[in-house]
């Protein structure tokens, strides 16, 4: 749809104009918005069914309406045939004007006013699937509504109002509005009919008042609180934060709350998740083997106190993209760049090393163009952008910068770990081991320098000798796999001369050699003892406390050359690409000087830059309305859907880099907004208005995430284990759910860890954590800007069924009948005011009490039923037995004298797990 | 288009954040089959609805895909070379190599004549090793296609091109793009369902392989496990009985329309539905899984009386069940065909445990009418190397074959194509695939055509991009339908 803004002739609409001009007349003001509504509701631009869809937009939006060419044929062309039939003229034709349309090309005529069924571009749209002249070539066939559109235009003679032109995509780029320099707004005048808190109301109060909306009422102050407290730190309000919530009558108890959110420790955890999706963090490789990455965590730890200290964007942009090329670089810059160290390894024997170093690459160049520009420039790694102006050269320019960086590992002690003591336990390791080596130094040297000479032999001409092939992918295959080490380091480090090695390399290199080269010579390997060595030196090594080690990255020591990847297949190299980045978008540091990923991290958080602030405000917005306000957030190109508020986006990008880049202050701002803080309650009024609230006439109830929704159950049954950061951890899961990958293990966790939050669940790329699954956490492969929310049985059974939400029921139990309550509401209210936040309204304590009479009645008559109902636990995960036949079939009484402690235990159990089951209880209102 | 499809349709297009009220699930296809009933008779009246999402007309409804995985032997099961037995030892000769660039298929190793005796079988004359007597009887309800090559030698990018048109994980299966493209015909079961028959270990490429990649997660396959729950946590938590289940159920249900009475959010309906599908599903998992009903003849088809074949004919029976009761797609599993030595040992073990029951599964289709309705494949990534496996050595006797990407066979039955014919050839050794060569996508373009979708229309619109199982290529195989 944004075509329409494409082929605007701007003395029309001024669309584009409406994004740059901070100064505009109320007409000029209810044109753009007009015209932005309609935009939104007029058909993808997949170019779908969606057609007919004009019929469910606003009544504004048709009144908006041009002529039937500007509104429906204009945007098919545009979507479907310039890219081709514009400049590039493919067989003579063009269908920019109305005279190249009635001219023609190559053969021929293609329109024949008045007569579509004579006309070659009625016949070539509508030919089979497999027929040679049907057009488009390629991409799915126009709809049977594109096509009609098509036959009424041209049967009605093909009008074309004069002077109008269309223009291809690439030459449209020029004025899409993302590539346009962030202006500051003007704040709108709002009537005074509806609440303005801050200047984004004004900005959607505005754009409302402009419909004939009204904003909804403010949430009532339970929801409300409940609502933040998710929002803010991924988890439901404790019973005593609602309880002070209430008693405090202040004007300011909502921003005290929201100031006590933004500074608690799960500020970090919840708000660290977005960027975990963004870089597709993983404890494993992924591919066949899918190793562990024991330390994988140690960038996620870095994460959440980065985001508990609220350094900037900014900052945060540079040291994740380049922390170690900064002048004043220390352990936190690289701990930062772990960012990068979330793509995959292939360590399958047989893999080419090469051609998975530049799929890591590739993914890098692509997260970063999606996560701070969202740009697909991914899709230029094969050609050139098929509609946003990236060309492949560009694509390989940023390549570049990111192709000069290696994976290591470095040592990183954690707080407390490191000491005097262990340092010199290092240093005395080291001259043990120069005691061991010394006497056959030279030789083995001699020996090692001869292995490495094959195999770099191998690798400039590879083919010749298959065996020496063979021991250079060994060592990319095996270096540092199970402890999560960069893959590639050990051949770098045969690629480093020995004079630059450090001390550490030059170690690990010979244990490596000792262990995997005697191939070089295997008479002198016996006659050295080198078999004996290896494995005193091995001794000596494991007897040491080395500091925790952490993922980071590195500039390379050998600058690489990089070529652009014909058809992006690596094995066809064409000519040289020098890193650089797309100039359209913004200015460069100096294009002369070769850039570096510093260069390049610097250029994304310019203020000139035009994406970056944008596309960073808007996956904010997302956070905290479901959806962003350009939606989905990873589209900002000419086929991504255009913003709902355009200028309220840029208000909060310019907003963004004026208050430093704090997250936490803009996360603030929109929390503190009316708009934030309206009531999600359904409007009917709006269904056929604004059918999925992009007008923001509402907030919206959104369920849980699928950390959040375990979270939330261990968190009100207070079995939740608060401690921050830390490795990764094993809950309980069925055992088959492992197996399902190949040769996977799950040790479950024992004790607290059984219980940390979900941030923490140890994330096995072929085999993920299946509770997670369950609920839409995407696949660990490639950047992810925003979750699907879907709802089926699946997750139904397993909140019904996973002992680990039973398990949760039963500790809520105990904590409810712990407490000193009068009666069965008394409980059944504080059970509420735990789970949902709120106490019980209309029927529900009636439904509630009911059922645990029920409950109670069935528990009288059935010890059995209360036995097994407060004995199981998920315990049972572990030996993933066939199912219990006394589930299928009523249970076989068992005879043991029970309670009436035990009694009332399986009755509440029984009520708590219906809590923990409701939409609402999964479900931020 | 009614307004269920176009709010499907509007969910569906789009990426991040979605509807779930709106594409509930593949379970909740609006199909509209009879639910209390599983039998085919009695569902198959009415099709109408699911016909507007084909292309055109399918000729198959649903799909069984027997994924052999780790690379079967195609020069010792279907592809019989008496050229590589005469070459038996001598090096493969230069012109089978000169296209290779492939690091891992060398030059240095020795041909390697299959120690196996072919028969034909059928009035076609389909060529069978005598490893695979049962599907050789078969001969004349299959199309066997003998010119299979793929672009991966590895068992992850294989099995994921196999499976997903692209060697990189992230990206839909195709039981995730049919089931997403057609709906499911059962209100009780999934759609799109995978049986792992393997002992112990898991697939080379894990669950990516029947993974929803960025299509909604309602269109990841669901896992039928040998152990434990058929489906993950299908039954109630320890101690709870069905009569506390249905009672928790309904407590549940009441007060979810409570709260759908005070907020109107259309959502909570859907949730509702969801629950009571999660119950129907507990209700009719049982029954599916439970076999007594099957006569002792069909047990016998199946194997199930013999402990070698009982694992995988147990799956083959439960995928005939499956279809049966309106299952739209059906992954299932042998694992591992990797044989890099004992090649001979290791072909016996694994066909001893699969020919008689995948045999067994076609003649049930067809007696039963189902196969016209239902397509069934059988094959792995690649196949293997016609020289000995290099990299292992060759004690006589123990040679295994490598990874061979450039020719292989694969088996195809019912659902519309050609039956007891034979597509395409490999050259004289069994290694380039020279004649009418299908790739993995052109592969999976016939299989879509089967069920009435265009390969090229089938799109979802991600990361800026309309993905496709083929990717940007894929021809029907149109000579053998």
């Amino acid at each position: 749809m944004m075509q329409i803004i494409l082929f605007a002739d701007r003395r029309t609409y001024q669309f584009p104009a409406l994004f740059r001009n901070p100064v505009f007349d109320e007409a000029g003001i209810r044109r753009g918005l007009l015209l932005a509504v309609f935009l939104f509701f007029s058909p993808s631009a997949s170019g779908g069914d969606e057609l007919n869809r004009h019929s469910d937009g606003p009544p504004a939006a048709q009144a908006a309406s041009a002529s039937d060419f500007q509104r429906d044929v204009a945007p098919i062309l545009s979507q479907r045939c310039l890219s081709c039939h514009a400049e590039k003229a493919r067989g003579g034709l063009s269908l920019h004007s109305r005279d190249s349309l009635l001219q023609g090309g190559d053969s021929g005529k293609v329109v024949i006013p008045g007569d579509a069924e004579s006309s070659s571009l009625w016949q070539r749209i509508t030919a089979a699937s497999e027929s040679e002249i049907r057009m488009p070539p390629e991409g799915p066939r126009l709809t049977k509504q594109q096509q009609d559109v098509i036959r009424k235009w041209i049967d009605s003679g093909a009008e074309w109002p004069g002077g109008f032109e269309l223009k291809s995509p690439l030459a449209a780029a020029a004025s899409h509005w993302s590539f346009q320099p962030i202006v500051r707004p003007n704040i709108p005048p709002t009537s005074g009919r509806n609440i303005v808190r801050n200047e984004i109301d004004s900005f959607v109060v505005s754009r409302l008042e402009s419909e004939q909306l009204s904003s909804a009422p403010e949430a009532d102050p339970l929801t409300l609180l409940r609502r933040v407290t998710l929002d803010l730190t991924g988890l439901p309000p404790a019973a005593e934060d609602v309880r002070s919530f209430m008693a405090d009558h202040s004007e300011s108890a909502y921003e005290h709350a929201v100031d006590r959110l933004l500074h608690s420790p799960a500020y970090g955890e919840r708000w660290a998740r977005p960027w975990l999706d963004l870089c597709h963090f993983a404890d494993t490789d992924g591919y066949l083997t899918d190793q562990p990455r024991p330390v994988a965590w140690r960038y996620r730890q870095w994460l959440i106190e980065a985001l508990n200290n609220d350094l900037p964007f900014d900052q945060m942009t540079i040291q994740q993209l380049a922390g170690d090329l900064l002048p004043d670089s220390g352990t936190d810059q690289l701990l930062a760049t772990g960012f990068l160290r979330n793509t995959l390894s292939n360590r399958e024997g047989g893999a080419d090393l090469e051609e998975f170093r530049v799929e890591q690459i590739v993914d890098r160049t692509t997260m970063l163009g999606i996560g701070w520009m969202g740009l697909t420039v991914g899709c230029a790694r094969c050609h050139d952008h098929k509609y946003d102006p990236v060309t492949q050269t560009e694509f390989f320019g940023l390549y570049a910068v990111l192709n000069q960086a290696d994976e290591v590992n470095i040592d990183a002690p954690l707080p407390g770990e490191w000491s005097v003591s262990k340092e010199q336990a290092v240093v005395e390791y080291r001259r043990k081991r120069d005691e061991l080596v010394e006497p056959v130094r030279k030789a083995l040297e001699d020996l090692q320098r001869a292995w490495e000479n094959r195999m770099l032999e191998a690798v400039a001409g590879p083919g010749v000798d298959p065996v020496w092939d063979r021991q250079w992918e060994v060592l990319g295959l095996v270096w540092g796999g199970h402890f999560g080490e960069g893959q590639l380091e050990g051949c770098e480090i045969v690629r480093t001369p020995w004079s630059k090695r450090s001390r550490d390399e030059y170690d690990r290199l010979q244990d490596y050699f000792l262990a995997h080269g005697s191939l070089i010579d295997s008479a002198a390997f016996s006659s050295l003892k080198l078999d004996a060595l290896a494995k005193q030196l091995s001794e000596l090594r494991t007897a040491v406390l080395w500091p925790t080690r952490a993922p980071a990255m590195r500039e390379a020591r050998v600058p690489r050359v990089v070529n652009r990847h014909v058809r992006g297949d690596f094995r066809v190299p064409a000519e040289t690409v020098t890193a650089h980045f797309p100039a359209w978008l913004a200015p460069s540091a100096d294009q002369s000087l070769v850039l570096n990923r510093l260069d390049l991290a610097k250029w994304l958080v310019s203020p000139e830059h035009p994406l970056t602030a944008r596309v960073a405000v808007n996956r904010m917005w997302q956070g905290f309305f479901g959806r962003g306000i350009v939606d989905p957030s990873d589209d900002f190109g000419l086929r991504g859907q255009p913003p709902s508020h355009p200028e309220l986006l840029d208000w909060l990008a310019s907003e963004f880099i004026r208050c430093g880049w704090s997250v936490r202050k803009m996360h603030k701002l929109i929390v503190m907004s009316a708009t934030y803080r309206q009531s999600s309650a359904y409007r009917p009024e709006l269904r056929s208005i604004d059918p999925d609230n992009r007008l923001l006439a509402r907030q919206v109830p959104l369920r849980f995430t699928a950390d959040q929704v375990r979270d939330a159950a261990l968190a009100v049954s207070g079995l939740l284990t608060k401690r921050i950061g830390g490795p990764s951890v094993f809950p309980p899961q069925p055992e088959s759910v492992a197996k399902e990958g190949y040769s996977n293990v799950w040790k479950t966790s024992e004790g607290p860890d059984r219980y940390r939050r979900s941030l923490y669940t140890w994330v096995q790329r072929l085999s993920p954590y299946a509770h997670h699954v369950t609920f839409d956490a995407p696949p660990t492969n490639s950047v992810c800007t925003g979750r699907t929310r879907t709802n089926s049985p699946l997750q139904a059974l397993t909140l019904l069924n996973d002992p680990v939400f039973f398990e949760a029921a039963q500790a809520l139990a105990r904590q409810i009948l712990a407490e000193d309550a009068a009666d069965d509401l008394v409980r059944v209210q504080s059970l509420m005011l735990r789970t949902l936040g709120r106490s019980p309204v209309g029927g529900e304590a009636a439904i509630l009490e009911s059922y645990l009479m029920q409950q109670r009645s069935i528990m009288a008559e059935s010890p059995g039923e209360v036995r097994r109902l407060i004995s199981a636990s998920s315990e049972s995960h572990s030996t993933d037995a066939t199912p219990d036949k006394s589930s299928i079939t009523a249970g076989t009484e068992v005879t043991t004298e029970v309670t009436d402690a035990d009694r009332e235990l399986a009755s509440w159990t029984s009520l708590c797990s219906v809590i923990l089951n409701l939409h609402e209880f999964i479900t931020r209102d | 288009m009614t307004p269920v499809q176009q709010n499907r349709r509007r969910f569906l297009s789009s990426g991040g954040c979605g509807l779930g009220a709106i594409a509930l699930s593949q379970l909740l296809a609006d199909d509209g089959f009879a639910a209390s009933s599983p039998v085919r008779s009695e569902l198959a009246s009415d099709t109408s609805s699911a016909m507007a999402r084909h292309h055109f007309p399918p000729r198959a409804k649903n799909v069984i895909f027997i994924f052999m995985s780790g690379g079967p032997s195609h020069v010792d099961l279907f592809d019989p070379k008496p050229e590589l037995i005469r070459l038996h030892g001598q090096p493969v000769p230069e012109e089978f190599l000169k296209t290779l660039a492939d690091p891992v298929i060398r030059g240095d190793a020795r041909c390697f004549g299959s120690p196996r005796k072919f028969t034909q079988y059928g009035e076609s004359g389909m060529a069978f090793s005598d490893y695979l007597p049962s599907l050789g009887a078969c001969a004349d309800e299959l199309c066997m296609i003998r010119s299979m090559y793929t672009t991966s030698s590895n068992h992850d990018p294989g099995q994921l091109l196999m499976q997903c048109g692209s060697v990189l994980f992230g990206h839909p299966c195709m039981g995730s793009w049919v089931t997403w493209g057609l709906g499911s015909e059962s209100k009780n079961l999934p759609g799109f369902v995978v049986l792992l028959s393997n002992s112990g270990e898991g697939v080379d490429a894990g669950t990516a392989l029947w993974s929803n990649g960025f299509l909604p997660s309602n269109y990841r396959g669901v896992t039928f496990r040998s152990q434990g729950d058929p489906i993950l946590h299908l039954s109630n938590p320890a101690g709870v009985s069905q009569r506390l289940q249905r009672d928790r159920l309904d407590a549940v249900g009441q007060m979810n329309r409570e709260r759908l009475a005070q907020t109107a959010d259309p959502e909570i309906n859907a949730r509702i539905e969801a629950y009571e599908l999660a119950w129907r599903m507990q209700m009719a998992a049982p029954e599916l899984i439970d076999f007594r009903q099957e006569t002792e003849a069909t047990r016998q088809l199946y194997g199930l009386n013999d402990e070698t074949t009982r694992p995988f004919g147990a799956n083959c029976l439960l995928a005939r069940r499956m279809v049966e009761r309106g299952v739209r797609f059906v992954q299932l599993y042998h694992s591992t065909w990797d044989d890099h030595s004992d090649l001979n040992n290791h072909l016996k073990k694994n066909t001893s445990m699969t020919d008689l029951p995948a045999a067994g599964l076609i003649k049930d289709l067809s007696q039963r009418g189902l196969l016209d309705e239902t397509l069934v494949i059988w094959g792995g990534e690649f196949g293997r190397t016609p020289m000995h496996e290099i990299r292992r050595g060759t004690t006589p006797g123990k040679e295994g074959r490598d990874h061979h990407p450039f020719g292989f066979t694969i088996l195809l039955a019912g659902g519309g194509v050609k039956s007891g014919f034979v597509l395409g050839r490999t050259d004289e050794l069994g290694y380039h695939a020279v004649e009418d060569r299908v790739h993995v996508h052109d592969l999976q373009a016939t299989i879509l055509h089967c069920l009435g979708l265009d390969h090229t229309q089938l799109t979802y619109r991600h990361h800026g991009r309309d993905f496709r199982l083929t990717d940007v290529a894929g021809n029907v195989v149109h000579k053998i339908l």
